[in-house]
């Protein structure tokens, strides 16, 4: 991953959560207070506004002023989940062009910040539920040696299946939570969208026919 | 839906253009959405800075002024304010003497505070925080994001402020804060669900002839749903509810608060309050200080919150002092 793959990622992140908001918005309705699609569309137009000519030269510089825009954009709980998720990423990703190894190893350090910000486990029904997975395929796809496009589609399988996983659980954090057994049978809004960061990963990953 | 709005997007900024044109002795700095006294900080005092989604006014920017907040930052409707933001009304409050910051416990607020507070250290500013967490339709805190943060807000800030108002220093101020959070129980009722500009419909779909019994003031589900009942009945479950959670002894003197969630008219608060007083003598509760009014809505939601707070040594004292705010104006 080099810095271009890093903002083409982000980009296409944008343009499937603008694509995708209606849906996040309703999803959100259901068990939260509605307002998920519309506050990330705010912020991921946001980071695209960020890196536009941001003169970052690394992945890791893209990444962390990517999730310092969302932090300063977006309000709520997603905005300091995914700012620091990717800032917690783009601080562990050292070099130019990072390999898939590594790659995976800072989306770990991503996730890790996720949960020391949230206290969120997998099974309490939120983001960490297809971030977690998605993390666990990127290892393993890059431990067996596959590039990162091959890497990140396994992510974004898992990412997608982690998401419906949530459909049946009952929520223990955010405040989905307040809804105890009435949260069960509905995706959560979260797991939704870390299930399109990593789609966006792997769709930007297979346009720049990255070489493992 | 039906509301006074040029347009969704620009509704929070309008509304805080109105608002600063309303209250001169305020000022509100639109590029970061924070409002303060005019005057800035007050110097040798601390700070006392609070902020959260906007929909629920008055609070917070209606509790700007002597004897209460510095600083208020509104984020978006029903959005927590990002750290930036917290951090310029940091800065703006803290005359040196330390600032404190009443949060709600919604998952949030309390991470973009959290950061905030962080970032307001890494300057050399020091912060306290007070976490409200009133709610007590939430039961099981090992299951669910904790307590949410209501009506207790209020007389946090209104206490609290006394407090520093008088010359506390920063541990002794947020001291005040958490002593009367943890003396307050608050539960709410709603009649209907609010309805916020972006969405454009209510947030939950309620039948006409049901209730929802400990709902939070974004429309949070609560308890249960129950058929709409005699106010009597209803209010006599919301007293029992709070007691039941933090008995008060008989004798003991207690603040009431009967708050509107903004779509209910005064005279079922009036009628609510009758019912609440009644029931608290019943269970020999003294009431040795009331408001009932909108202080911490919900929108247009139609419904009202009870808050009851044991008057601990100095409570009483600290909430007779002056205060001059938009929405709580007293003895000046």
């Amino acid at each position: 991953m080099d810095a271009d793959l890093a903002r083409s990622w982000l980009a296409a992140m944008a343009a499937a959560v603008t694509a995708e908001r209606d849906r996040l918005t309703e999803l959100d309705s259901a068990i939260g207070d509605g307002d998920h699609g519309a506050n990330l569309d705010r912020g991921f137009t946001a980071v695209r506004d960020a890196l536009a000519d941001d003169g970052s030269t690394t992945p890791g510089e893209v990444l962390v002023r990517a999730g310092a825009a969302l932090i300063s954009k977006v309000g709520g709980a997603s905005g300091p989940l995914y700012g620091t998720a990717l800032r917690a990423a783009g601080r562990d990703l050292a070099g130019a062009a990072p390999g898939p190894t590594e790659v995976a190893d800072a989306l770990t350090a991503g996730l890790d910040g996720v949960r020391a910000l949230g206290g969120a486990a997998p099974g309490d029904k939120t983001m960490v539920d297809a971030f977690a997975p998605a993390v666990e395929a990127l290892c393993a796809g890059a431990a067996e040696g596959a590039d990162l496009a091959a890497a990140a589609r396994a992510a974004a399988d898992a990412a997608a299946e982690g998401a419906r996983a949530t459909v049946p659980m009952r929520a223990r954090k955010g405040r989905a939570s307040y809804l105890g057994d009435r949260s069960t049978g509905h995706e959560d809004p979260g797991a939704a969208s870390t299930a399109l960061l990593f789609r966006a990963l792997a769709d930007a990953a297979d346009r720049a026919g990255e070489a493992p | 839906m039906k509301k006074f709005l040029n347009s969704a997007d620009s509704f929070l900024d309008d509304a805080l253009a109105g608002f600063a044109a309303a209250h001169p002795g305020l000022s509100v700095d639109p590029a970061t959405r924070v409002v303060t006294r005019a005057g800035g900080a007050v110097p040798g005092k601390v700070g006392l800075v609070s902020g959260g989604g906007s929909g629920h006014e008055p609070l917070h920017t209606g509790f700007v002024g002597a004897g209460m907040l510095d600083a208020a930052c509104p984020g978006e409707v029903f959005t927590s304010p990002v750290p930036d933001q917290v951090l310029a009304a940091v800065r703006a409050a803290d005359s040196g003497a330390g600032t404190v910051l009443v949060v709600k416990n919604y998952t949030g607020d309390v991470m973009n505070f959290r950061l905030a507070a962080e970032l307001a250290a890494d300057e050399g500013l020091r912060v306290e925080t007070v976490l409200v967490d009133d709610d007590v339709a939430v039961r099981d805190s090992t299951f669910t994001a904790g307590r949410r943060g209501t009506g207790a807000t209020l007389l946090v800030e209104k206490i609290a402020g006394a407090a520093a108002a008088r010359g506390g220093d920063l541990a002794a101020v947020a001291d005040t804060g958490r002593r009367v959070d943890a003396a307050s129980r608050s539960f709410a009722v709603a009649l209907t669900a609010g309805t916020t500009p972006a969405a454009g419909r209510p947030g939950f779909d309620l039948p006409e002839d049901e209730i929802e019994v400990g709902v939070g003031i974004h429309g949070e589900p609560g308890r249960r749903r129950e058929k709409l009942r005699p106010a009597r009945e209803i209010v006599r479950g919301m007293v029992d509810a709070v007691l039941d959670d933090r008995p008060v002894e008989r004798g003991r003197e207690v603040i009431v608060v009967v708050n509107g969630l903004g779509g209910t008219p005064l005279s079922e608060l009036y009628l609510v309050y009758g019912e609440v007083a009644a029931r608290l003598a019943d269970r020999g509760v003294r009431i040795a200080r009331n408001l009932v009014g909108d202080y911490v809505t919900s929108l247009d939601m139609a419904g009202c919150s009870l808050t009851v707070c044991t008057a601990e040594d100095g409570f009483l004292d600290l909430w007779d002092a002056p205060v001059d705010t938009p929405a709580l104006r007293w003895g000046v």
